[in-house]
């Protein structure tokens, strides 16, 4: 078909295009957060991202549902879809099936991820499309005004359980490392930016769903609840492995640090499960899980070849 | 006990003295518990029948479990099979000849009314004598029963037959039945062969073989015993034509509309559309997702439209209540999408196997906030097939939402229509993806029609963020008065821009007006019309017309309307009727279509309508006619 070889022929030209993409040219409109928001470290380092590996900003899709960190699409130059609470992973997915060329990050809120939105999230941790999913936890609802989440710590008071959270929190990561085909699990944190911009570098260069929690302040409602271990880094322990994160710098100030290979699922199950230290870097990856957007990756065929199927098909209800 | 003796008399074991029936229209069933392959003799049946020039419809009874418990009238499985000299367009009225594999399913048919007073049935005769005295108590009850109606009953030792070719005569009753059918219908074998063959294509030859040999002996015990054989002209004619049920005709012409990419989430009765393109899809390089459930379903479509390819989902009235908020996101962002909603009984969980048209307001008026859309109800099982580009073109051309509406009558029924014929203008071009001129913006709304440009993710120059929150026309969030204000009356107008487009509907019966006009929706079109049309040889003076367009309607109600004494809607979904307890003009919940009507045109439009969990029966349709004439009705 003659548009389909128009559509080509544009593709084929931009591959060689001489552009070279600067911060700028992925900065959208000054972001809307609050000042200290954990949101602001997380948009410059994706946008630091994209200008390392010179990602193309009309290739590249920032999907997200509703909440503060929500909002991330719109301070993007790219391609973004700000949607509905809890649902950015469909969308995504949608996204990623149809158009496999596309760079797709996944960007939500604990509330959006872990609560309204979990089904979608074991769902697309099993999926495995070649996608980053960037978890913005913040331990509460922000946008809403300090509802308890569910990953706000046991105790903590909200305007919904103003006498403190009753249960313990949910761990994202013990859950996403018990979903069968999980193959790219890390944390990192918001106020640790070399550490940050590894972690995002490094899913999005894996080869399938990775997913990131990065551990954040709220600055209006929950700023107490990594107060302290701002200011004390020996309250975080570095996963450190060759085939790990690799950040510059941290070693001086991050001497806590345990081997892990990201390999061993068994030992990254043990390590997310102990609440005893906050832990940074790679869980596991396993880049061998299959993909759900390969396994359905089909033949093209012209609009005359699918006419012809279709007649043959037509054989069998033939009267 | 007086009762009918279920026997063979005499005179219909000897085989000589065959009476020949000559009809123009007849209603058959295979019943049978659930397992038993009564649907697979039916379709086969339907299938020759059709290919022998006859007009079909069949439509299968399906019960709510897959495996009922046995022997049990609430279990019945089976199929109903109309035969005409000409196209038959429903399902008809009552069956005139059943074949039963055990008499609690005939009594479930009984019980529903589904059987003509004289009707013939055949059923096997094993019950009778079973040695089981709880089974034989059970059989004199049936028949006790049974006898009320002039029913002429007929034992047939359907088991005892198959014993002889087969060890599980439960793997091989629908054939034999199959071979009665053939014999009384005077079936060309060949043709049933080749079905039997089609039909197993998938399983080892030895199956074929074994199903053709019941096929035979069902046939040669038939010309052995029974009296009767009915001869029902065939029609001729040289247009090709296809058969196959509603679904499976949504589902090739998905395939045939250019549509790449189905997500959907199990749901009764629009699975099978699934079924169909699990089985197809990957042929033409498309895609269906199973998604984990009926809102990530509408998700999916959604961000595949989004990335510049026109997608659908598939459901029914509880996973359409689970993608409201999806809709309403696609209609704020206008992404195109098609959704199929396959009707069922409601609320709730409500009949999932059953027919109701009781979706239509929750589709166009379901969504939170103003949501304009289309909502299109095919009426045919050859609409099914066309519709669906039908739907891809408005929700392109429009960026909107496109609700089409069909219903279990529609997605079990099978029957033969116009082969279609195929063009690669169809076919959607690839995603656009040249570079965005400078100074376009993604809601360039054209302010008369309120249309505009979409852009695809790929194109360089065209990034942005769609949002569902009110936005101006660069998709910036936007709570101003003004901006608010237009992207509501954008969103409508292109709506109304499109109305502006449609014909007014056809009417069937007399143009120019006359006492009583029916007005219809989707798949009761072919037993409203074959109402009006006995009506009218009885010299009432009634007319139809049915809609597609249910949201936007199509222009010229009101003036159609006008000329006509009483407009009534025929519709399967509730409403209270006049004399019913605290029920006045005032209070009255109508219909549907009727509510609808009457808001657009301020015309008086009344309703009949029933909830029955099965389609409309002509006959049924023409007493309602007969009484809603106004001034008797004479033309």
């Amino acid at each position: 078909m003659i548009a389909e070889s128009c559509s080509l022929l544009t593709a084929a030209a931009l591959e060689d295009d001489d552009r070279v993409f600067e911060m700028g040219d992925y900065q959208g409109p000054i972001a809307r957060w609050c000042s200290g928001c954990g949101d602001h470290s997380v948009l410059t380092a994706s946008q630091r991202l994209m200008t390392e590996n010179q990602l193309k900003p009309e290739t590249t899709v920032f999907v997200s549902g509703i909440g503060c960190s929500s909002r991330f699409p719109h301070y993007m130059k790219t391609y973004g879809f700000h949607g509905i609470h809890g649902r950015a992973l469909p969308v995504a997915t949608g996204v990623k099936l149809t158009r496999p060329d596309l760079d797709v990050f996944v960007v939500m809120g604990d509330g959006d991820c872990v609560s309204i939105g979990a089904g979608h999230w074991i769902h697309a941790i099993r999926y495995n499309l070649d996608m980053v999913a960037l978890l913005l936890d913040n331990n509460i609802y922000g946008l809403t005004k300090k509802q308890t989440s569910p990953t706000t710590p046991q105790g903590y008071k909200s305007n919904t359980q103003p006498r403190g959270s009753y249960l313990p929190p949910m761990n994202p990561l013990e859950t996403t490392l018990g979903v069968t085909n999980a193959s790219f699990v890390a944390q990192t944190a918001e106020w640790v930016p070399a550490h940050l911009f590894a972690t995002l570098k490094a899913a999005y260069e894996h080869r399938g769903f990775a997913f990131v929690r990065i551990l954040q302040r709220c600055p209006h409602f929950t700023p107490d609840i990594y107060g302290e271990v701002v200011k004390d880094p020996d309250r975080i322990e570095l996963l450190q492995h060759p085939e790990g994160i690799q950040a510059e710098g941290l070693d001086k100030i991050y001497t806590n640090q345990i081997r892990h290979d990201p390999a061993d699922l068994h030992h990254a199950r043990e390590l997310a499960e102990d609440s005893s230290a906050i832990r940074l870097g790679l869980f596991f990856r396993d880049e061998s899980r299959p993909r759900y957007e390969e396994t359905r990756a089909l033949p093209k065929y012209t609009a005359r070849q699918k006419i012809d199927i279709l007649n043959e098909e037509f054989e069998r209800y033939a009267v | 006990m007086a009762m009918k003796l279920p026997t063979l008399d005499a005179e219909a074991s000897t085989g000589k003295d065959v009476h020949v029936h000559r009809v123009t229209d007849h209603s058959v069933e295979v019943v049978s518990d659930s397992g038993e392959g009564a649907q697979k003799c039916g379709q086969i049946f339907g299938s020759v029948s059709a290919k022998m020039g006859n007009g079909v419809w069949t439509v299968e009874i399906i019960p709510a479990e897959v495996e009922p418990p046995p022997r049990n009238p609430a279990g019945a499985s089976g199929i109903r099979i109309r035969l005409g000299d000409r196209e038959v367009t429903n399902w008809g009225d009552e069956t005139n000849l059943v074949v039963a594999f055990n008499e609690q399913a005939l009594l479930g048919r009984h019980e529903l009314n589904a059987l003509a007073h004289d009707a013939t049935i055949l059923v096997e005769s094993m019950w009778a004598t079973h040695p089981n005295p709880d089974v034989r108590a059970e059989w004199d009850a049936a028949m006790e029963v049974l006898s009320e109606k002039d029913y002429r009953i007929i034992q047939v030792p359907m088991e005892e037959q198959c014993l002889t070719v087969v060890d599980n005569p439960r793997k091989g009753k629908n054939m034999f039945a199959l071979g009665m059918l053939c014999w009384i219908f005077d079936r060309d074998l060949e043709k049933a062969k080749d079905q039997i063959a089609y039909t197993f294509r998938k399983k080892k030859q030895e199956i074929t073989d074994r199903n053709v040999e019941l096929l035979q002996l069902g046939y040669a015990w038939a010309e052995a015993n029974l009296d009767f054989r009915y001869d029902i002209p065939t029609m001729k004619d040289d247009v090709p034509k296809v058969v196959m049920n509603g679904n499976d005709a949504i589902a090739l012409g998905a395939v045939a509309a250019g549509l790449e990419l189905a997500a959907m989430y199990p749901i009764t009765p629009a699975t099978s559309v699934s079924h169909m393109l699990g089985e197809v899809f990957d042929n033409y390089g498309g895609v269906l997702h199973q998604a984990e459930d009926e809102i990530a379903a509408a998700g999916v479509a959604i961000g595949s439209s989004y990335a510049g390819k026109c997608a659908f989902t598939i459901t029914s009235g509880p996973g359409l209540a689970l993608k409201t908020e999806f809709l309403g996101l696609a209609t704020m962002t206008e992404i195109p999408l098609v959704l199929v909603d396959v009707q069922r009984g409601g609320p709730s969980t409500g009949l999932p196997t059953k027919v109701e048209q009781s979706d239509l307001l929750a589709a166009i008026f379901g969504q939170p906030g103003d949501a304009p859309h289309v909502v299109l109800a095919p009426a045919t099982i050859e609409e099914c097939f066309t519709i669906m580009a039908t739907a891809r073109r408005i929700a392109e051309s429009l960026r909107t939402v496109v609700m089409v509406l069909s219903d279990a009558n529609l997605a079990t029924g099978v029957a033969p229509f116009a082969r279609p014929q195929l063009s690669e203008a169809s076919y959607p071009a690839p995603p656009d993806q040249r570079p965005i001129p400078e100074g376009l913006r993604p809601y360039d709304w054209d302010p008369k029609t309120g249309l505009s440009r979409r852009f695809i993710p790929g194109q360089p120059g065209g990034e942005h963020t769609v949002t569902g929150l009110a936005h101006d026309e660069r998709s910036k969030v936007a709570y101003d008065a003004a901006s608010v204000q237009r992207s509501h009356d954008m969103r409508s107008r292109k709506i109304a821009a499109f109305q502006n487009t449609l014909l007014p509907p056809e009417i069937n019966g007399d143009p120019e007006g006359g006492e009583l006009l029916l007005v219809g929706w989707g798949s009761t079109k072919g037993a409203i019309e074959e109402a009006v049309e006995r009506g009218r040889r009885e010299g009432l003076s009634v007319s139809s017309t049915h809609l597609t367009f249910l949201s936007p309607l199509p222009p010229g109600l009101k003036e159609i309307f006008g000329r006509f004494k009483k407009v009534m809607t025929v519709e399967i979904n509730y409403s209270d009727k006049p004399g019913d307890p605290f029920i006045n003009e005032q209070n009255r919940r109508r219909g549907q279509l009727s509510w609808l009507l009457r808001a657009s045109t301020l015309v008086d439009v009344d309703c009949w309508t029933r909830v029955l969990g099965e389609p409309l029966r002509p006959a049924k349709i023409l007493q309602a006619i007969r009484e809603n004439m106004p001034n008797g009705g004479a033309a």
